[in-house]
């Protein structure tokens, strides 16, 4: 008989692997607003049927917590419930022998403490405080800051109305074109599709969209109303506020430091991302809505902001993110030492420095340290990426960091910059790096990096690129009497600023560094609100026919994935670097949609919004 | 046209069908349970899963359109074994006690699962159960409710009032009072609409025969039942009479038999109610009271319901003249009292009514003028009816017609009207003609006001007096035209409102047909009485002459206020 074996492959393994699969991906995309109760005693159910039965607190206590849940659930629980659930789960968390008891004692745990109020609604009134809207929205709608009809306009692109996909999307989003390239699409992260596969490659179908439909005008405007507004910052939540108060027959007048609007998405974003023809589509479209627009105008002072104040029935500040922050280590003012911003604010307005040739540090992990790395690498620089985290832990969306380390970037994980070091004539040499190491999680649940036992390592470079954030130029705005928010200027949830009647706010100088569609969001809102605080009623409406759904068996399909030039031809220029999906990829990735709008609660309840 | 087949039958309908639809219009049957035409196609409950050809995963044939060249299987092996599933499964969530059921042999889920021959059970039975108020005149009952969403959807699109919600979450979710709410302060109007349209028995009247059966064993009580118009059109329908069959005079003859002591018709006081309404209408209209907001008609209590949870700053714009079926209580206990010298404590009135708020009605402050004593003692909707007739095994086919009772028997065509949608405007405006200009206009000169339409205008010159009019049936039209009245885009001298759809034709008492709205057909019936009738109009009425002559002198006089009017509060 053979001492040992190897191990026979296991059939129902694999199965049950697959399986496992499916669940993950099925949490991943629980919408909100789900009854924690519920979830909290589905799962212990799980984590039971995984218990080895060995020790006590697993084997007996996660089936006696459950017990206590259900009891809750079923309106039976009493008020000293809670403190019994918390005290079990507490016993169980301390004593069980290993994670797989004490994790999920731990679960419970915070959930007691966290949702309280949810024991409390469910022992009281029988029922659940979770928002069941949210729970039951469209989840690529509810999750689009702006509520672009996900959909809707999926469906129109399938059955080929470009151009009513982008009249669609412009119901709540003036900027088709620019998020058909860079938005980060927070629809796409609880995508219903994953359930099945994976989710919806949204972005490349409104890429799809706007790429093809040719130049789609702006609606008619609502008659004159006779009110001004002025919007300070054309970037694109001014111009996203300036875009719908103009349909609802204001006259709008923004206001632009720079020499053209566009903001972030010009001044931000190099081209290879977001060509600046294309960006100049969607501008085109606002400013033939009959937008005014006035560049190399900034608004400095408290006089200027006064005087707008009285020419204009309605202020809306939206001067976006502007400034760089600072490392804080010794050496940063050296010559060599540029700040993202800086940089990317020249190549905006077409000023290419020379990097050619040049060693360049990065510092930072976010998107904005990605794109000034290509875009140094596109400026002919050698570029290194010094973060001092892991890669994993980079902000920046995966494909950029992919992109970046495909045309040559080198990732330095686990580095802190601690200071430069400049020759005699004050130009950078060097950047030198303490090494971290990685460590338990901080309080946001984030492995937090720590000094390493490690000596400091110097990093010779010529030029040291420094991406770790920005602020917001507030000053002259606290100097009228704004309040703020740290650097942020305090504006309410409708966008109106305390104590100042008329003066609304919004995009990331209220939010901070944000994304673009987070910014276009706050536009929205404040141009509805905005129009309330004029005496209006102005509505938004849409009356776009949307495609019934195709019958479909919905059976599992490889998503589309966008695909970029070939790193070695596109590290050359600024031209575009992704590739737009083929019609016949478009038209796949179209049909994967499971049309949440029409089935499912969407069926009953969903439905979309017409108007706002 | 689109072109498919039905198992293996090639149809053609026109575009945008659904499976359903065109099974059916073609002779070939699939069975449903939450499907609503027009109103709940949400595909709920999975019976009606039919095969597509090719497609694996059954689709719901009451939302899914036909497409071309689509071949329909409605009971292929995996059709027929998922749609009987499915059935099983609801009814282990549902109280299988039919005997016990005020909806059984009227029940869909009955019907479905008796026709899929579902006998004994595989499913261990798990029925919910929860609290409900039994004095209310809704009652729910949990363990018969199948979620099929047809309340929620008949209160949200047809009443715009939203009493009823999708509450909790997961495998808990059921339909409740929106949250935090109990049902007598939800602003629940009480038009019963939920009940006609649930397919089952989770939603009823509160049953109120017992009442009825003890007035009747009392020696000391002299019982009187009055009916009202709408119940003609319709009463007929739980026992299989056609509507020339299913007369008033056979009601009136199977209540006799009952042991009621008169037997009255409520039309009369419609009549009272009009002469009363019209004359307010005039005098409000020349003083010009009605300059900025409308008067608005008073007698559907679902709708003064409504104004009071909704626009409660609108009540003084309500007419002050009590509903056809106070009026007749006020009228019973006095005037009839008096002319047959009984003592008014002794009379037990029953009215018998197409509607669930007039059970709340009757109860309500202000209702007790005659003697102190509720005017009305109890109201038994259109179904109640039938049970009563039932319990008391009387089959009306053999019961020969007899009129009723006088002198509170006798209507007009203005009277029988009331019960649709447009009939009150119309039996106002021609008592309203009458007293401005001394003459009678001809009987049909306002049928502009007729039909089903949710939301109808017209313009009128009497004499030298032009009134402009709006009638409005379902709340949700009501308050669209509230809104539009206080946005000043439109502007009215009257409006009638009706709470359910159709008017007292479409009433929340009525009887109950499986997801169909019969309102449409009762309407007409009115109309041809009326057209028949020798009487057209209200104030013609030789009983309520003889009212005003012998106990109220004349309309809007003093004692007609007192006991005729109400001041409408909060």
């Amino acid at each position: 008989m053979s001492r040992i074996t190897i191990k026979p492959e296991n059939r129902a393994q694999e199965v049950m692997d697959r399986l496992y699969g499916s669940m993950e991906r099925r949490l991943a995309v629980s919408p909100p607003g789900l009854c924690p109760v519920d979830m909290a005693a589905s799962f212990l159910r799980m984590t039971h049927a995984q218990s080895c039965g060995k020790c006590v607190p697993c084997r007996v206590g996660l089936g006696q917590l459950q017990k206590l849940l259900d009891g809750v659930l079923e309106g039976r629980g009493k008020f000293s419930d809670i403190d019994l659930v918390e005290k079990t789960a507490r016993a169980i968390k301390n004593s069980a022998d290993c994670a797989i008891g004490f994790e999920a004692a731990e679960i419970v745990l915070r959930g007691v403490v966290g949702f309280r109020d949810d024991y409390i609604a469910h022992i009281e009134e029988h029922d659940c405080i979770c928002n069941r809207q949210e729970r039951d929205a469209v989840p690529c709608v509810a999750l689009c800051p702006a509520e672009v009809d996900v959909p809707g306009y999926i469906a129109l692109v399938r059955a080929g109305k470009h151009a009513d996909a982008v009249r669609l999307i412009r119901h709540v989003n003036p900027f088709p074109t620019a998020c058909a390239y860079v938005c980060e699409h927070p629809c796409e992260t609880r995508c219903r599709r994953k359930m099945v596969d994976n989710s919806i490659n949204i972005r490349g179908i409104k890429r799809a969209a706007t790429d093809t439909a040719g130049y789609v005008p702006p609606p008619e405007c609502a008659g004159p109303t006779g009110k001004k507004v002025a919007v300070i910052g054309g970037g694109p939540s001014g111009m996203t506020a300036a875009y719908y108060l103009r349909l609802m027959g204001h006259s709008v007048k923004v206001f632009e430091k720079r020499d053209k609007p566009g903001g972030m998405l010009r001044y931000g974003i190099p081209s290879y991302r977001l060509p600046r023809e294309r960006l100049q589509d969607d501008l085109n479209s606002i400013i033939a809505a009959g937008v005014e627009v006035e560049t190399n105008t900034d608004i400095d002072g408290l006089d200027g902001f006064n005087k707008l104040r009285e020419e204009y029935d309605a202020v809306y500040i939206a001067i976006g993110a502007h400034t760089d922050k600072k490392l804080r280590i010794p050496g940063e003012d050296s010559r060599g030492v540029i700040s993202a911003v800086q940089m990317l604010r020249g190549i905006g307005d077409g000023v290419m420095p020379d990097f050619k040739g040049k060693k360049v540090i990065v510092v930072g992990g976010g998107n904005v340290a990605m794109d000034v790395a290509r875009s140094s690498v596109r400026l002919g620089a050698s570029v290194q990426i010094a973060y001092r985290r892991r890669k994993e832990d980079m902000t920046a969306l995966p494909e950029e960091v992919d992109g970046a380390i495909a045309e040559g970037c080198e990732v330095l994980e686990l580095q802190a910059p601690v200071r430069v070091e400049a020759d005699e004539n004050g130009d950078v040499k060097a950047l030198w790096v303490q090494p971290q190491i990685i460590g338990p999680n901080d309080r946001a649940g984030r492995p937090a990096p720590r000094k390493a036992d490690a000596p400091e390592k110097r990093l010779e470079c010529d030029l040291v690129l420094v991406s770790i954030g920005q602020g917001i130029e507030s000053g002259r705005f606290k100097e009228a009497g704004l309040a703020l928010k740290w650097d942020n200027i305090a504006a309410a949830s409708d966008g109106s600023v305390e104590a100042f009647p008329g003066v609304f706010s919004g995009g990331d100088c209220v939010t901070g560094p944000a994304t673009v569609i987070r910014a276009i969001a706050g536009g929205k809102v404040a141009a509805a609100n905005i129009d309330r605080y004029l005496g209006y009623n102005h509505e938004i409406k849409t009356d776009i026919d949307i495609p019934a759904p195709r019958l479909s068996d919905n059976a599992p399909c490889g998503r589309v994935q966008m695909a970029e030039r070939a790193a070695e031809e596109r590290k050359r220029d600024f031209v575009l670097a992704e590739i737009a999906m083929t019609g016949e990829e478009a038209a796949q990735e179209c049909s994967r949609c499971l049309r949440c709008d029409r089935f499912g609660y969407g069926g009953f309840k969903g439905g979309r919004n017409t108007k706002w | 046209m689109v072109n498919l087949t039905i198992n293996k039958k090639p149809v053609s309908v026109p575009e945008g069908t659904s499976i359903i639809d065109a099974a059916r219009s073609n002779g070939i049957g699939i069975p449903s349970l939450c499907y609503f035409k027009g109103l709940n196609e949400i595909g709920a409950c999975r019976v009606c899963a039919v095969e597509i050809e090719k497609k694996d995963k059954l689709v719901p044939a009451c939302n899914t359109p036909v497409e071309e060249g689509m071949a329909v299987f409605t009971n292929s092996p995996k059709a027929r074994e998922a749609r009987r599933t499915n059935v099983e499964l609801i009814l282990s969530q549902h109280d299988c006690l039919c005997a016990k059921c005020a909806r059984s042999g009227n029940c869909a889920l009955q019907t479905v699962a008796n026709d899929l021959n579902i006998i004994g059970a595989e499913y261990e039975p798990d029925i919910p159960e929860a609290d409900w108020p039994a004095d209310f005149p809704l009652i729910r009952s949990e363990s018969k409710c199948i979620k099929c969403m047809r309340c929620v959807q008949t209160c949200d699109k047809i009443q715009n009032l939203q009493v009823w919600d999708v509450i909790n979450t997961g495998s808990r979710t059921t339909v409740g009072v929106k949250r935090r709410c109990s049902i007598e302060k939800a602003n629940c109007s009480l038009c019963g609409q939920c009940i006609t349209h649930c397919p089952t028995g989770a939603l009823r009247e509160r049953d109120d025969t017992d009442k009825v059966f003890a007035a009747l064993a009392d020696p000391d009580k002299i019982t009187i039942v009055q009916i009202a118009p709408a119940i003609r059109t319709a009463w007929c329908e739980a026992f299989g009479l056609s509507r020339e069959e299913g007369t008033v005079e056979r009601l009136a003859a199977c209540l006799r038999r009952v042991g009621f002591d008169y037997v009255f018709d409520t039309t009369f006081s419609a009549d009272l109610t009009i002469t009363e309404e019209a004359s307010e209408f005039i005098g409000r209209f020349t003083k010009g009271g009605l300059a900025e907001l409308p008067m608005f008609t008073s007698c559907c209590p679902g709708w003064v319901r409504f104004v009071k949870s909704e626009y409660p700053e609108l009540l003084p714009q309500l007419s002050s003249a009590k509903s056809p079926q106070q009026m007749f209580g006020a009228a019973a206990k006095t005037w009839f009292a008096k002319r047959n010298n009984i003592d008014p404590h002794r009379i037990f009135n029953v009215s018998i009514m197409p509607c669930l708020a007039k059970k709340f009605e009757c109860s309500g402050l202000g209702m007790n003028d005659a003697c102190g004593d509720p005017d009305v003692d109890v109201v038994l909707t259109n179904r109640e009816v039938t049970r009563l007739l039932r319990m008391e095994s009387i089959d009306p086919r053999q019961v020969e017609p007899e009129p009723c009772d006088m002198p509170l028997g006798i209507g007009t065509g203005a009277g029988e009207i009331f019960g649709a949608t447009g009939g009150v405007m119309e039996a106002a405006l021609r008592s309203a003609y009458f007293y401005i200009t001394g003459e009678n206009p001809p009987p049909d000169a306002f049928k502009d006001v007729r039909g089903m339409d949710g939301w109808k205008e017209s313009a009128y010159k009497a004499g030298e007096v032009n009134v402009r009019v709006a009638v409005v049936n379902g709340l949700a039209n009501a308050r669209r035209l509230i809104e539009a009245l206080l946005a000043k885009k439109v502007s009215y001298d009257f409006v009638e409102v009706m709470a359910c759809p159709g008017g007292c034709v479409g009433g929340g008492g009525q009887p109950v047909r499986e997801a169909c709205e019969m309102a449409p057909e009762r309407f007409q019936t009115l109309y041809d009485l009326d057209k028949k009738n020798a009487l057209r109009f209200s104030h013609e009425n030789p009983s309520v002459i003889a009212a005003y002559s012998e106990y109220f002198e004349k309309p809007n006089s003093h004692a007609a206020h007192k006991l005729l009017h109400i001041e409408h509060k909060l």
